[in-house]
């Protein structure tokens, strides 16, 4: 391990603590812009709480701060399917969150059938399948399956989008 | 009103056939996506609320027991079979477990995880039966401000017990409270980190919250470090065992599920404790002490035992003071409130008959676990080698489905994405997912019983400590965080008991001796191995065997984020 990324590693740290501290400024901001009268009724108000929260949240960003600074390091999870040795995959992960996005812009425009399969397809290839014909067949029938089960089973209409009429 | 003839009207409840139909469901989803690496129980109950919305609350809850004691049972099967536990409550089963499956006697680790989950279970599920009621009437005289006490201890226990580093636990708590604060105040009407947005002022749904933590952040953490080497799966017959087998189990089981319900019960509740404590006394009463390490049938009965009465015994404050202790619990605290039930001591006045029904559904659910799974542990063991691909793309796939379908707006679905990788972040720099999803479903809770209790005393904070109760708690509260301050003092005033030689221990008496982490295969390499989910845990041990009277911490250095105390 070389010094430079156990360094480069640290300062990933402390962006936990600014994350921290930077939610904690918000919901101090929020709560103090929040305008109640006092009453009998409720001494405590709205405000107290998130005061509380947005304290704990700054005291955890600094005390983390520190604790990485001075060289402390939270463990990465392991798991059945998880190699640590490796760094982290952007290339897998972005054309995953790509697939997810357009999932999201086409979910209520093209409807569920539609943007399903290329959730599932789009992932799958992203997570490294070559079998593109196979893949996208199981696409389509998961994506139809759900929303027919959906509707048929449960009674929850997912969008038809495009293919209203047809479905 | 007997628990006797409640419980009865229970069984009428859910043998009726649709009812058991859905516990059947329930049991084999359950099992089926407990085996999926990666996928918990309480991921598999965020995953499948959605689609209980459609059904009537108590064959939702007859099928979420099935689900609970299912998705244990095939976290289990993944350990032995994989030895790479996927929740922290079967790490101890993986060390004598996999040791077994590798010297061929796969099936009687099978067997024996499962017959003795379901003694464990049946009688972990009997002693719920029985204390619950007791629990509520014992909790139907307590105010606002022992509640607000007993959360507050809860939350604290979890987040200061459980992992390896307390600050990251509380930052995780910090983060999940602020997401609770999101929505319109109940009290006064007033918007909270809305940011003017109106789709936030209900609040974030907690499936959105649950799912995307759970389901999306691990989809896209594992789809990070994907192993691109397949792993090796060791082939298994069907489970069966020898004479010698249940002569060597049977003490075990009951032995674990003694350990397993008391810890589950307390509001620091958790399996990782109890399964540890029997795996230790195990290794001390065994006649074969020298197979430990070498597949000891007696380390897999005990904890596995203990696991699953510890998965009882959380549901007694859960049921009865509405008081989640892990993220299943939590999760189907979140079911009830959605169906506008309040787990509560009022629960079993005001919902007898469901809860009831899902007592009895517990039962049920594990004898089926135990009829169902024994002939189906082969079938388990190839769905370990489904292609990883299709397996995360599916569960980014049903996750989007299930928070889609809760309100069907787009915006869940970024909601979604951006809290998945926040659960991201969490993973990879070690901050545990447990604190936040309890602080977001207590977080509320709490903020009402203290709004509440100040209300009744006029503003003056005197009146959170007004009952004696309310007072005990906070001193264990006050105890638990004084903890490592005052273990540091009682280690510098007796150095000899706290030497770096584990061996020497002072205490033969306790099971909960110190030995015991001399002979767990801890890695200490740490990154290098797959699952490092075994060495915080060690840490999470280490802590509680103190706490039992244990003066001897050999351990510490498996604190990440704690210098080295001389």
């Amino acid at each position: 391990m070389s010094s430079l990324t156990t360094g480069l590693k640290g300062r990933a740290e402390l962006g936990v603590a600014l994350l921290l501290g930077a939610v904690g400024v918000l919901v101090f901001l929020d709560a103090n812009g929040l305008v109640t009268p006092y009453s009998q009724s409720d001494p405590v108000g709205p405000k107290t709480v998130p005061f509380i929260v947005a304290g704990l949240l700054v005291a955890c960003a600094v005390l983390l701060a520190v604790n990485v600074i001075r060289g402390g390091q939270g463990e990465a999870e392991g798991g059945e399917d998880i190699d640590l040795t490796h760094p982290a995959d952007w290339k897998t992960i972005l054309p995953l969150a790509g697939a997810f996005i357009l999932n999201i812009l086409l979910i209520d425009w093209a409807g569920w059938v539609i943007s399903g399969t290329v959730l599932f397809w789009g992932s799958v290839l992203a997570l490294g399948s070559r079998r593109y014909i196979r893949d996208g067949l199981i696409s389509v029938a998961l994506s139809l399956l759900t929303f027919y089960g959906f509707y048929l089973g449960l009674g929850i209409a997912l969008p038809a989008g495009l293919l209203e009429g047809i479905l | 009103m007997d628990v006797w003839s409640s419980l009865m009207d229970g069984f009428a409840t859910a043998l009726t056939p649709m009812n058991f139909l859905y516990a059947v469901i329930g049991v084999i989803l359950g099992t089926a996506v407990g085996v999926l690496p990666g996928l918990g129980p309480a991921m598999t109950v965020a995953l499948l609320l959605p689609v209980t919305y459609a059904l009537e609350p108590t064959s939702a809850f007859i099928m979420f027991a099935g689900i609970y004691y299912g998705g244990m049972y095939g976290g289990s099967t993944t350990s032995i079979l994989l030895n790479t536990p996927g929740e922290s409550s079967s790490v101890v089963t993986a060390i004598e477990g996999n040791k077994m499956a590798k010297a061929g006697r796969a099936s009687q680790a099978l067997a024996t995880a499962a017959i003795g989950s379901f003694i464990a279970g049946t009688i972990g599920t009997a002693l719920l039966a029985v204390c619950a009621p007791i629990v509520v009437q014992f909790a139907v005289s307590l105010g606002a401000p022992s509640y607000f006490a007993i959360m507050v201890l809860a939350l604290l226990a979890v987040t200061a017990v459980l992992g390896s580093s307390r600050l990251r636990g509380f930052s995780s708590l910090a983060l999940g409270l602020a997401i609770g604060l999101v929505g319109i105040d109940s009290v006064t009407g007033q918007r909270r980190l809305t940011f003017g947005q109106p789709l936030l002022a209900d609040g974030l749904d907690i499936v959105v919250v649950a799912v995307a933590i759970f389901a999306v952040g691990e989809a896209l953490w594992v789809a990070a470090h994907l192993r691109r080497t397949p792993l090796h799966v060791i082939p298994v017959g069907r489970p069966w065992m020898g004479k010698k087998d249940w002569s060597r189990s049977w003490k075990p089981w009951l032995r674990g599920t003694a350990f397993g319900f008391p810890f589950g019960a307390l509001p620091a509740g958790g399996a990782e404790i109890p399964t540890f404590l029997s795996y230790v006394t195990e290794k001390r009463l065994s006649k074969h002490p020298e197979e430990f390490g070498k597949g000891a049938i007696e380390g897999v009965a005990g904890p596995e035992a203990a696991n699953n009465a510890a998965a009882a015994g959380t549901l007694t404050p859960m049921l009865a003071l509405g008081l989640p202790t892990n993220a299943t619990a939590a999760v189907m605290l979140a079911a009830f409130t959605s169906y506008g039930i309040q787990p509560g001591p009022q629960l079993f006045s005001s919902q007898g008959p469901l809860v009831w029904a899902l007592i009895a559904s517990l039962f049920i659910g594990n004898l089926l676990l135990l009829l169902i799974n024994l002939p189906l542990a082969p079938l388990w063991a190839k769905l370990l080698q489904l292609p990883r691909p299709y397996l995360y793309a599916g569960i980014l796939f049903f996750a989007t489905l299930g928070a889609y379908s809760v309100n069907l707006q787009a915006f869940d679905l970024v909601l979604l994405l951006a809290l998945g990788a926040l659960g991201f972040m969490m993973r990879r720099f070690g901050l545990p997912v447990l604190p936040l999803i309890l602080g977001v479903i207590l977080g509320p809770r709490i903020e009402g019983q203290l709004r509440k209790s100040l209300q009744l005393s006029a503003g003056d904070p005197a009146g959170l400590w007004s009952e004696p109760i309310a007072v005990v708690i906070y001193i264990i509260v006050g105890l638990i965080l004084a903890w490592p301050l005052i273990f540091k003092l009682v280690r510098r005033n007796r150095p000899a008991a706290a030497g770096p030689v584990p061996a020497t221990n002072t205490a033969p008496a306790a099971p909960s001796g110190s030995s015991a982490h001399a002979d767990l295969p801890v890695h200490p390499e740490g990154a290098a191995h797959p699952g490092s989910n075994v060495r915080s845990d060690s840490t999470v041990h280490a802590d509680s065997t103190v706490r039992q009277g244990s003066h001897a911490h050999p351990d510490s250095s498996a604190h990440p984020d704690k210098k080295e105390t001389p």
